[in-house]
């Protein structure tokens, strides 16, 4: 589903990002990636969803190379990857119902379908009485699950979580972790990043490391080891 | 296509009313710019008018000598009524009228009147008062006083004085005056509109920066760049418009105010009544620029975060 060919980043000589990375996502995977800070995992899913372009190599997703795709492609391209940010990036002037119809009036959909389906995917993240609610009177919890039902709400093919639950506490990262699993039970494929070595042993899912812009394992259902 | 639209311009207001203190911000500074757009409409206004009514005071008058009879002044007025450049009618006073006037200017002056008396004879001389079409013809029309037409047919000499070149001097130092203050107030303004657009521009994009996460979390959803771009577009619009009505509401008191200082200063132009018999004229120009500046800032503004 989505494979990366010998993908390189680099910024200036000396820099490197990436290094010769390759290797493939299969549906309903739900991967975690691991490494230290700078390790390039923020570089990687940025490619992947064409925020920037690798220096070498290439990035498919179903067959076609995301790097070749004009601006309106792309914006259909990412209408199928949902992405989860560790600060939530909920936008501040609209309430929780807007954030997420946002993204659907994004995608085209019609005041209908916007009317039935914000409902149901704050209901999936446990948040129907926060509907009317702006971000500022939400928690940091409250908040990524807003965040995590945006993402959702276009039913899209991947979730991208870029460590999502850096900035919340173990009882929130428990929750926001049961609902990453939850959606990848429903046939969701889920690329996730964290530093927490807590969630990766507790997920017994695949597990790619990385360093210095390279893999330098990928385990079947793996540990959190650096 | 409609739904997007109707979106977008719910979209605008929605972050129009909801950036309360922001908005408010944007629409103080577009007040002042659109405030010294509209002023210099005011001053255009006031140093045209002054030059206008300037250049109608200029005429010329051709005093005859005392001893020159009626029907040569009358076939000199006949020969200047036939110049392209004058236009008619051309004033004449006769020698009776002119001591007229004088007695009936000098009534209570009893000095003044009894020296009239003791000359014996009426000592005031025919004039003709002349205008011309456009102020340039002056020069020609006294010219051909000057030259042989001023001879009766026997060649004798029957104009006393043309007051045209006593006036010319004073009359053409203020056309300079006007002109020059009014070219440097062009310059002025001009600057002035150019640092208050640009100050304008620069509070829009500051109210754009503040919103660079929003954008680029709108990107990531796959939102098009003019679906991202047009609530901003919309709201800079709103911005526009409501510094416009602003504006023109502070107009209304400070031209009241103005009014009558403008009348007696100005020869006779009453700023307020100007301003409110072109009202509509000055309410498109202002509404105009103020959404143009507004719209268009928000467009080149949001831009720059749109590259994601």
């Amino acid at each position: 589903m989505i494979h990366f060919d010998k993908v390189s980043k680099i910024y200036t000589d000396k820099s490197v990002a990436l290094e010769e990375i390759s290797f493939s996502i299969e549906p309903k995977e739900f991967v975690s990636i691991v490494g230290h800070s700078g390790a390039g995992k923020t570089t990687l899913l940025k490619m992947l969803l064409a925020e920037e372009s690798p220096s070498k190599g290439k990035i498919f997703f179903e067959s076609t190379d995301i790097h070749s795709l004009s601006k309106t492609q792309i914006n259909e391209f990412r209408r199928k990857i949902g992405v989860v940010f560790q600060d939530f990036r909920l936008i501040p002037n609209k309430n929780v119902y807007e954030n997420i119809a946002f993204a659907m009036e994004a995608a085209g959909r019609t005041d209908e379908e916007i009317e039935a389906d914000v409902p149901h995917v704050l209901e999936l993240v446990d948040l129907s009485k926060k509907i009317w609610n702006f971000p500022h009177e939400l928690s940091g919890g409250e908040k990524q699950r807003v965040s995590i039902a945006r993402a959702i709400v276009n039913q899209p093919d991947v979730i991208i979580a870029d460590e999502p639950t850096g900035n919340l506490d173990p009882l929130n990262t428990y929750d926001i972790v049961q609902i990453l699993k939850k959606i990848n039970d429903l046939g969701t494929t889920i690329i996730l990043t964290t530093h927490n070595k807590g969630v990766i042993d507790s997920l017994k899912k695949r597990v790619l490391t990385m360093e210095n812009g390279r893999i330098i394992r990928d385990d079947k259902e793996g540990k959190y080891i650096i | 296509m409609w739904i997007k639209i109707k979106r977008v311009i719910r979209a605008g207001f929605f972050s129009f009313w909801r950036n309360g203190f922001i908005s408010l911000s944007s629409i103080l500074v577009m007040v002042v710019t659109l405030f010294v757009i509209g002023s210099t409409i005011f001053s255009g206004v006031i140093l045209r008018s002054t030059l206008d009514q300037i250049k109608e005071k200029v005429d010329i008058n051709v005093y005859f000598l005392t001893t020159i009879e009626e029907p040569e002044v009358l076939s000199m007025k006949e020969n200047l009524e036939k110049l392209p450049e004058v236009a008619p009618p051309i004033v004449y006073v006769s020698r009776e009228d002119a001591l007229a006037e004088f007695q009936k200017k000098h009534e209570n002056d009893e000095i003044t009147l009894q020296a009239l008396d003791e000359l014996g004879a009426n000592p005031f001389g025919a004039t003709l008062n002349i205008r011309a079409k456009e102020p340039s013809q002056y020069e020609s029309i006294a010219k051909f006083l000057e030259s042989n037409n001023s001879l009766s047919s026997d060649g004798e000499v029957i104009i006393d004085k043309v007051n045209y070149y006593q006036n010319k001097d004073v009359i053409d130092r203020l056309t300079r005056v006007i002109n020059s203050a009014n070219k440097l107030g062009l310059i002025l303004t001009i600057l002035l509109i150019g640092i208050s657009i640009l100050i304008t521009f620069n509070t829009i994009r500051l109210v754009i920066y503040m919103s660079r996460d929003e954008i680029s979390v709108m990107r990531l959803v796959g939102a098009s760049a003019n679906y991202i771009r047009g609530p901003f577009f919309v709201a800079g619009a709103i911005y526009g418009f409501i510094s416009a009505i602003v504006t023109l509401i502070l107009f209304y008191p400070i031209t009241i105010w103005l009014g009558g200082t403008t009348e007696n200063f100005f020869v006779g132009l009453n700023i307020f009544h100007y301003y409110a018999n072109n009202f509509g004229q000055i309410f498109l120009i202002i509404v105009g620029s103020g959404v143009f500046i507004g719209a268009v800032s928000s467009y080149l503004a949001v831009r720059k975060y749109l590259k994601v």
